[in-house]
Parts: C-alpha cells; sequence; structure tokens
C-alpha cells in the first residue's frame, strides 16, 4: 500500500496507514527523497503511529531515509513509535541513531518549527 | 501460562493430570508436548500416574529442574543442583486388588480402635520433636484429631480429595502463623510411623500378615504424605506469588512532577522480571502523559548485575524513541562501575549525580525556570 506524503507549509507529512511490505518502503524512500527537493522542503515528518511492527528491514531504510533526506538538505522526524515497538526494536538493536524521534504528529511539528526558528533567528544575526 | 489450564493436584485422582507443577502455574496437564514449553518443572512423584499417555510408576520425587529429553516413556530431567535424573520405569498401573482394599479395611478398623492411644501417641512425639511450637498444645491435639480421622478416611475410600482440601485449608491458617514445611512434613512422618509402629505391636506374633498389611499400607501412606507436604507447598507458593505481585505493583510508581516531566523513582533489588515491568510502566507512562523528560531515579538500589544494567540502557532508548528524553540519577558507585565495565555507551546516557540536579536539569531542558518569590518580586 503506497504511503500519501502531504505538503504542509515547507514540511511534508508521510503517514504510514497500515503496514508495509519491503516494496512499498524502498517506494516510500523513492517518493520521499525526490518530493523533498521537488517541493522545496526543510522537513520530513514520517509518522508510524500504526506501524505494530517493525523488522530490521523496515528500520534501516526509515534511518536511510533519515540520513538521505539530510543530505538533500532537509531534517526527518519519525513520530508515533509505539511502546512495545519501541522497546522491541531496542532489544534488536535497531536505535535509529542520529535520526530525532517525537511522540506524535503534534510533538513533531513542534520540534521542527523550534528548530527552523532558531536556525532562522541565527542566520539573522 | 493461559496454555494452562488449572488442574486438581493428585495424579491418582485423575489419571492424565499432573505429575508436574511449575512455579506460576498451579498444576499442569502432563501431556508431553506442553511440558516442553516450561523452562522448569516440578516433579513430584505419585506412586502411579500418567505422563504423556501412559502409566508411569514409582514416580517418586525429583524437585525442580529442567526437562532434558521426553519420549513416550521415558523422562530425563536436569535438576537445579546438576544432577539428571532419569525416569524410564513404565507400566500399566494396577488396580487395587481385592487383598489389598481387604486388608487396608482392616488396617482401617484397627486404626479407628486405637483412636485415643495412637493419637496421644503421635501428639507427644510432635511435642517431642519440638515441631509446630507456633501453636499452643490444645490447638495442636484439635489439628492432630482431624488429620488423624482424614488420615483414616483416605485409607479406607483411597481418594484423596478431602485430604487435600483439608491439607490447603489447615495451611491457609497456619502459614501466617509462621509453621515451616519442615514440620508439615514432619509430622505427617511421625504420624506414618506411629501408625506402623502400631501395626508391628498388633501383628507381631503373624510375620506373613504383617509383611502383607504393610503393603497395603506403605504405598497408600507415602501417598498420603506426599499429598499433604504437596499441598503445603503449593499453598506457600501461591502465598509467595501474591505477595510478589503486590509488591511489584506498588513498588513502580511513575509519576508526573511537572507537565510533560515524569519521574520513576527505583527502590531496592532489581530482577529482570520487574526490570521488564519498569520499562513497560514507563512507556506507557509516557504515552499517557505526553512527557519530554523522564528522571530515573536509582539512588535506593544498592547493585545491578549486568543485564539488568543493559536492560537500563535499554528503556533510556526505547524512551527516546518515543521522543522522550530520559536523565538517570543517583548512580551509586557499584553502579557506575558496573556500567562502565558492561561498556554501555555513556554519550547516551544522560546521568546528573542526584535527584534534585535531575529535576533541574529536566526544567532547564522544558523550558522551566524556578524562582524564589522575593528575588522575582
Amino acid at each position: 500500500m503506497e504511503v500519501p506524503i502531504l505538503k504542509q507549509g515547507g514540511f511534508l507529512i508521510a503517514t504510514v496507514q497500515a503496514a508495509l511490505t519491503d516494496a512499498d518502503l524502498l517506494q516510500l524512500r523513492r517518493a520521499l527523497v525526490e518530493r523533498v527537493v521537488q517541493m522545496r522542503s526543510y522537513g520530513v515528518i514520517l509518522d508510524v503511529t500504526a506501524l505494530d511492527v517493525m523488522d530490521s528491514f523496515a528500520s534501516r531504510t526509515i534511518r536511510e531515509i533519515a540520513h538521505i533526506i539530510r543530505l538533500r538538505g532537509a531534517e526527518t522526524v519519525i513520530v508515533g513509535i509505539q511502546p512495545e515497538v519501541a522497546f522491541a526494536m531496542v532489544q534488536l538493536g535497531l536505535t535509529l541513531e542520529g535520526v530525532a524521534t517525537a511522540l506524535d504528529l503534534e510533538e513533531g511539528l513542534q520540534y521542527l518549527n523550534q528548530k527552523f526558528k532558531s536556525a532562522a533567528s541565527s542566520a539573522k544575526h | 501460562m493461559e496454555r494452562y489450564p488449572q488442574l486438581i493436584h493428585s495424579a491418582t485422582e485423575s489419571p492424565g493430570n499432573c505429575i508436574m507443577s511449575h512455579p506460576g502455574v498451579e498444576a499442569i496437564d502432563s501431556k508431553e508436548e506442553d511440558l516442553r514449553y516450561l523452562p522448569e518443572v516440578f516433579c513430584s512423584c505419585f506412586l502411579d500416574c500418567r505422563l504423556g499417555g501412559r502409566m508411569v510408576r514409582k514416580f517418586m520425587y525429583m524437585g525442580r529442574g529442567t526437562i532434558l529429553q521426553m519420549e513416550r516413556s521415558r523422562l530425563m530431567v536436569r535438576k537445579r543442583d546438576g544432577d539428571v535424573v532419569t525416569q524410564n520405569e513404565t507400566a500399566e498401573a494396577t488396580p487395587r486388588s481385592e487383598t489389598t482394599t481387604r486388608l487396608l479395611r482392616e488396617l482401617v478398623a484397627h486404626l479407628r480402635q486405637n483412636r485415643t492411644p495412637v493419637r496421644e501417641e503421635w501428639v507427644g512425639r510432635i511435642t517431642e520433636a519440638q515441631l509446630l511450637m507456633a501453636m499452643t498444645k490444645e490447638e495442636i491435639f484439635a489439628e492432630a484429631t482431624s488429620v488423624y480421622d482424614s488420615y483414616v478416611a483416605a485409607l479406607e475410600t483411597g481418594t484423596f480429595e478431602a485430604l487435600q482440601n483439608y491439607a490447603r485449608n489447615l495451611s491457609e491458617r497456619i502459614i501466617p502463623r509462621g509453621v515451616e514445611t519442615h514440620e508439615v512434613v514432619g509430622i505427617v512422618l511421625l504420624l506414618r510411623d506411629v501408625l506402623a509402629r502400631s501395626l508391628f505391636a498388633k501383628y507381631q506374633g503373624d510375620f506373613e500378615q504383617l509383611n502383607r498389611i504393610l503393603d497395603a499400607y506403605e504405598p497408600a501412606a507415602n501417598r498420603i504424605a506426599n499429598t499433604v507436604a504437596v499441598g503445603f507447598v503449593q499453598e506457600r507458593e501461591r502465598v509467595i506469588r501474591q505477595q510478589q505481585e503486590a509488591i511489584r505493583e506498588l513498588s513502580t510508581p511513575v509519576l508526573q512532577v511537572r507537565e510533560r516531566l515524569l519521574i520513576l523513582p527505583i527502590i531496592g533489588v532489581i530482577d529482570p522480571q520487574r526490570a521488564r515491568q519498569l520499562t513497560e510502566q514507563l512507556l506507557r507512562g509516557i504515552r499517557t502523559n505526553r512527557a519530554k523528560v523522564v528522571v530515573i531515579d536509582i539512588t535506593g538500589v544498592a547493585a545491578m548485575d549486568a543485564s539488568v544494567a543493559n536492560h537500563l540502557v535499554q528503556t533510556v532508548e526505547a524512551s527516546r524513541l518515543l521522543g522522550a528524553t530520559v536523565i538517570v540519577t543517583g548512580l551509586s558507585p557499584e553502579i557506575a562501575q558496573t556500567l562502565v565495565t558492561i561498556g554501555v555507551d555513556l554519550g547516551k546516557m544522560n546521568t546528573v549525580g542526584d535527584l534534585q540536579g535531575g529535576i533541574e536539569q529536566a526544567e532547564r531542558l522544558l523550558g522551566y525556570k524556578v524562582v524564589m518569590i522575593a528575588e522575582a518580586g
């Protein structure tokens, strides 16, 4: 199932709706990496609230997405990881190092807003 | 655990059930495939019982252990102390033979007749052995009378349900008074000996008859001793489990001190099970309180082994995946050393000396500023 990607101001929001196959994940990666420059976005939020399992491929792909997007000049936040999923991931050693995480969509938006506000204010000085 | 229905404890009462019980499970159905899932079993011994659909006889006490191998008629158990016990004697159980029944009837008549002297002898021996010191002499006598009667009834009918219920009931009453397992086992064994002595006295002239009577008496008596002891131990284990449960629930509070700031004070020994429970409760707490910062205070934890320390680190990382920052406070020198020895990446751990410092840092992270009213005014 394809993941819809919405544009909201300077951000892109991708909300996972149902369990993803490996092919879906690769498709998501391709689409996000392309869109982020196309739409001139500076923040990406990936909402995984609907996922109740996250295997090694999924978490590796998500980490890759975040790192590639950083190279493309934007910031990524993963939001909505379920408590059980989080603990299972950590036990498998999948800790998404170097990737920002937030509790839910609202927190994610706040995180990005804050980040870019401070970036904008430091640019002004 | 739901896999295993609670069953009654006596194999003799319902063939096919229960020669094994497991901490956490009252008793389980002894189907081969089920037993394989258990990490540890408590094998105790009834004289004939079923194992995987086959009758196994003379299955004697083994204690706790891990099942190594299990086939139709062969059971290998590695006991806690490392010994391997193999149980492979199988045979079809023989129903109580005609003669056994007759002999037992004779025996029961004898015991009924000598109820008063034998009972007094027994109580005397109990006092002499200094068992049941927690009870008064009258209480011992009253309990002894009911135990004696249930005992004789069990011998007579060959069913142990009533005795079992009585044993459980008795255990419930005496456990809070501090009666120990060895005392309960001790008094039942004493009764067995006293009864055997009275049989010796009665049949001393007729050795053949004495032998036959003992043949009938011994298995039944052993089974009774077992039923009572197992009943007592199971009741104790039930009480212990209940208490552990209660302690656990009390001991892991997740408290909100400010909007979006949780504290989790940990006191006492952390075992892997409690560590898991802590993590679960913390992660759930982060979600329901929408916490951004969590202070875990482990001032009250004296020591921590490597696996629990690892678990703590995992909890920190899992919290980060939920978007919360964890600050660990009150690390004792020993725990700090453990963390370093197991090579925890301290870059990921946010540690502050004491709880106050932790809360102050958390407030800074959240953008709070605490000001004295006088200064502010």
